[in-house]
């Protein structure tokens, strides 16, 4: 279980370092045959540490995700449109709270985690950077984005963490609607009038390179993707999930028919598999850096709520303590 | 920084006649309060009928490291299985 | 004239009177789940966040349920969205109370359990309703109404005594949006007509248990009942504040701006 209080005997004296090699190879061993790693279990200080940002970076990524789809939310055109999109944007709320679920199992409090995003010092997904600046890209981020994210997330359902695993099962099953809504939103603009076919298009032109961007850079470039393979963290690179991605939704795009913003886009027959441009990973490391066109606004926005509601967290406290001071009473 | 309010397990029972099962947390400050955020949370999809909410502090957990010997032991204990008795096919009922 | 012609005169005021009121609480629903969905990402904790969604799901789910029920009534061919983004804010007939702005956290909360309290009240009244798809709407109505004063008076308490902050906050908000309660039992020719001919209870009738509750729920949060107060400028019958046309500018811009599209 999550907990501190272990009904054990009073901790033994730390391991040698020989006995620490031991302990190391088991897990190996373990996440090598599939099984479950649990919280409490035995693990790699690095392997915790790995943990606690990839999961802690994912779940501020859901957080800062609300914003930009949450920004339609007053001005959607339908009542039912706006229904689904309050269901939506609350369920990256959830996905967020499962995730930080999962984190806190490893010795972090959601407080610290929270601390960190709001100081700058955690990271989250670059495309939430990007602003919604017409209806369409509500439709584009659940057609793309939350079609990049699946790619991502299905494997991570399988990954050697227990909790981890058990959120992304979780999210998996929410998320799925979430791509269905927003292409059905395409959909609806790319058959409709001359204006709405433009509003698409020109949400089309704007979302897909970040998206393309979502899977990361090259593995070769990346610094953790090794290890996180032999602990079962990652389980498929960057590279192949972004081809996967753009295999699956270039006929999407062809079907709704809208232009995806790649001249150099083409289908190598031989392989089976588009080709594309060369990404502008320039732009990527910018917007990682907080040079995006959204990275100060996003993270304002939740300190101000956070700062806002301060006093209403406080005075929950509050209460609370007097309730129990009068129950004890 | 803000203190957090405590940690809740969450528990669902997800219809009459199955047990509770553990999905997941939420911080809440009181029990009312927990009893909401774990609805608000955990069943917007008909998840369930029933919520358990328990503070973390309050779950004993067994030690990983004495799994072996916690549990290790039942393992050659087959004689509690039915199937390790035979009987005769002709004798119904058993 | 006629008794023929006072009966087809007295048939059409119901008629009329039965669509305003359905309109009435379709818009009331309407506003004050648009005023929700403003909280979506800005809440002061992510299980508020989550919460106040829900809140505001089931707010629009009874606007699209009544909204359409009263399209039908009307026979002119609206639905739910054509009467919700095509209205001018004097055509509006949802309370005043509910397109009050959402402030902070508290003025949400004292907003949303003044609100409650008496939907709870009008909604398990309209269960009995002459009128069997009122009366199956305000069923379904009746939980989730259940769930938001649950909801809305644990909040008002937890703030109400909490610290001496969020006590004063509330204390303001409760004297400020005061005033819009007037409205909540104040009888007009509509509500006569539809209370006479069984659709809807007689307001006045509902009174002394909203007032029980809204003074055990103060009690429990020790805040101060506010003294009445008259106040005459009913949103239900289009006599707005200035904030609805804000509102409404904000929410309906798309679909005006393209008119007769899918979306």
């Amino acid at each position: 279980m999550y907990t501190q209080a272990l009904d054990s005997q009073p901790q033994s004296p730390p391991p040698d370092s020989a006995a620490e090699d031991a302990l190391a190879a088991r897990f190996q061993a373990r996440v090598d045959a599939e099984d479950k790693i649990e919280p409490k279990d035995w693990m790699p200080e690095a392997y915790r540490q790995t943990l606690i940002r990839q999961i802690s970076q994912h779940a501020h990524s859901e957080i800062v995700g609300m914003l930009p789809e949450g920004n339609w939310i007053t001005r959607a055109p339908s009542l039912r449109r706006k229904a689904v999109l309050i269901a939506k944007v609350q369920d990256e709320g959830g996905h967020g709270m499962y995730l930080y679920s999962a984190a806190e199992t490893l010795g972090v409090s959601r407080a610290q985690l929270v601390g960190q995003l709001l100081s700058g010092a955690a990271k989250y997904s670059s495309i939430f950077n990007y602003p919604t600046l017409t209806w369409a890209d509500v439709g584009a981020i659940g057609w793309l984005v939350d079609g990049a994210a699946i790619m991502n997330q299905i494997p991570i359902c399988r990954c050697s963490y227990g909790p981890y695993a058990r959120a992304m099962v979780r999210i998996c099953k929410e998320e799925s609607f979430h791509q269905r809504q927003g292409f059905e939103i395409m959909l609806t603009l790319a058959r409709g009038s001359a204006a709405q076919r433009a509003m698409a298009q020109d949400a089309l032109n704007r979302w897909w390179w970040p998206s393309i961007m979502m899977f990361g850079p090259s593995d070769a470039d990346s610094r953790h993707t090794a290890q996180s393979m032999r602990w079962k963290i990652k389980r498929f690179s960057n590279d192949e999930l972004r081809q996967k991605f753009i295999d699956i939704t270039v006929p999407q795009a062809q079907f709704l028919g809208l232009t995806i913003p790649d001249p150099q886009l083409r289908l190598d027959e031989a392989s089976g598999h588009y080709a594309i441009g060369p990404i502008d990973w320039s732009e990527f490391h910018a917007v990682l850096k907080g040079h995006g066109p959204c990275n100060h606004e996003r993270l304002e926005a939740r300190r101000a709520a956070h700062a806002a509601g301060a006093w209403v967290r406080e005075a929950a406290a509050a209460h609370a303590a007097k309730l129990a001071a009068r129950a004890a009473a | 920084m803000n203190q957090d309010w405590p940690l809740f397990e969450v528990f669902i029972r997800s219809r009459a006649g199955l047990e509770h099962r553990h999905v997941g947390s939420i911080h809440a400050a009181d029990p009312a309060m927990a009893i909401e955020h774990a609805r608000d949370v955990y069943t917007r999809r008909q998840e369930g009928v029933s919520l358990w909410v328990v503070p973390s502090a309050a779950i004993i957990a067994s030690d990983p490291a004495e799994a072996d010997s916690l549990f290790e032991p039942a393992r050659d204990k087959v004689y509690r299985h039915p199937t390790f008795y035979e009987i005769p096919d002709e004798v119904k009922n058993l | 004239m006629s008794a023929p012609a006072a009966i087809q005169d007295a048939a059409s005021g119901l008629a009329a009177a039965h669509v305003t009121y359905v309109l009435r609480l379709a818009d009331t629903s309407l506003i004050l789940g648009q005023r929700l969905g403003e909280w979506v990402g800005h809440a002061p904790q992510l299980e508020e966040d989550l919460g106040l969604a829900n809140l505001a799901l089931d707010l629009i789910g009874q606007a699209r349920l009544l909204l359409s029920y009263a399209g039908e009534l009307e026979g002119r061919g609206r639905d739910e969205d054509a009467l919700a983004f095509l209205r001018d804010a004097p055509q509006f007939v949802n309370l005043s109370l509910v397109e009050q702005p959402n402030r902070d956290f508290g003025h949400t909360i004292v907003r949303q359990w003044l609100t409650d309290t008496w939907q709870l009240l009008l909604y398990e009244a309209l269960t009995h309703s002459s009128d069997a798809r009122l009366a199956a709407i305000a069923a379904k109505a009746v939980k989730e109404t259940r769930y938001h004063q649950r909801f809305s008076s644990g909040w008002l308490v937890r703030l109400g005594d909490g610290t001496a902050e969020s006590h004063e906050r509330v204390q303001r908000s409760l004297d400020e949006l005061w005033r819009f309660t007037h409205e909540l039992f104040a009888a007009d020719e509509t509500d006569a007509l539809v209370a006479a001919a069984g659709i809807a209870p007689e307001l006045a009738a509902l009174e002394p248990a909203w007032s029980a509750r809204i003074t055990a729920d103060l009690q429990a949060a020790t805040l101060t009942r506010p003294p009445a107060a008259a106040y005459p400028w009913h949103g239900k019958r289009g006599a707005h504040s200035e904030h609805l046309s804000h509102l409404l500018a904000e929410m309906q811009q798309l679909p005006r701006a393209h008119p007769g599209v899918q979306w």
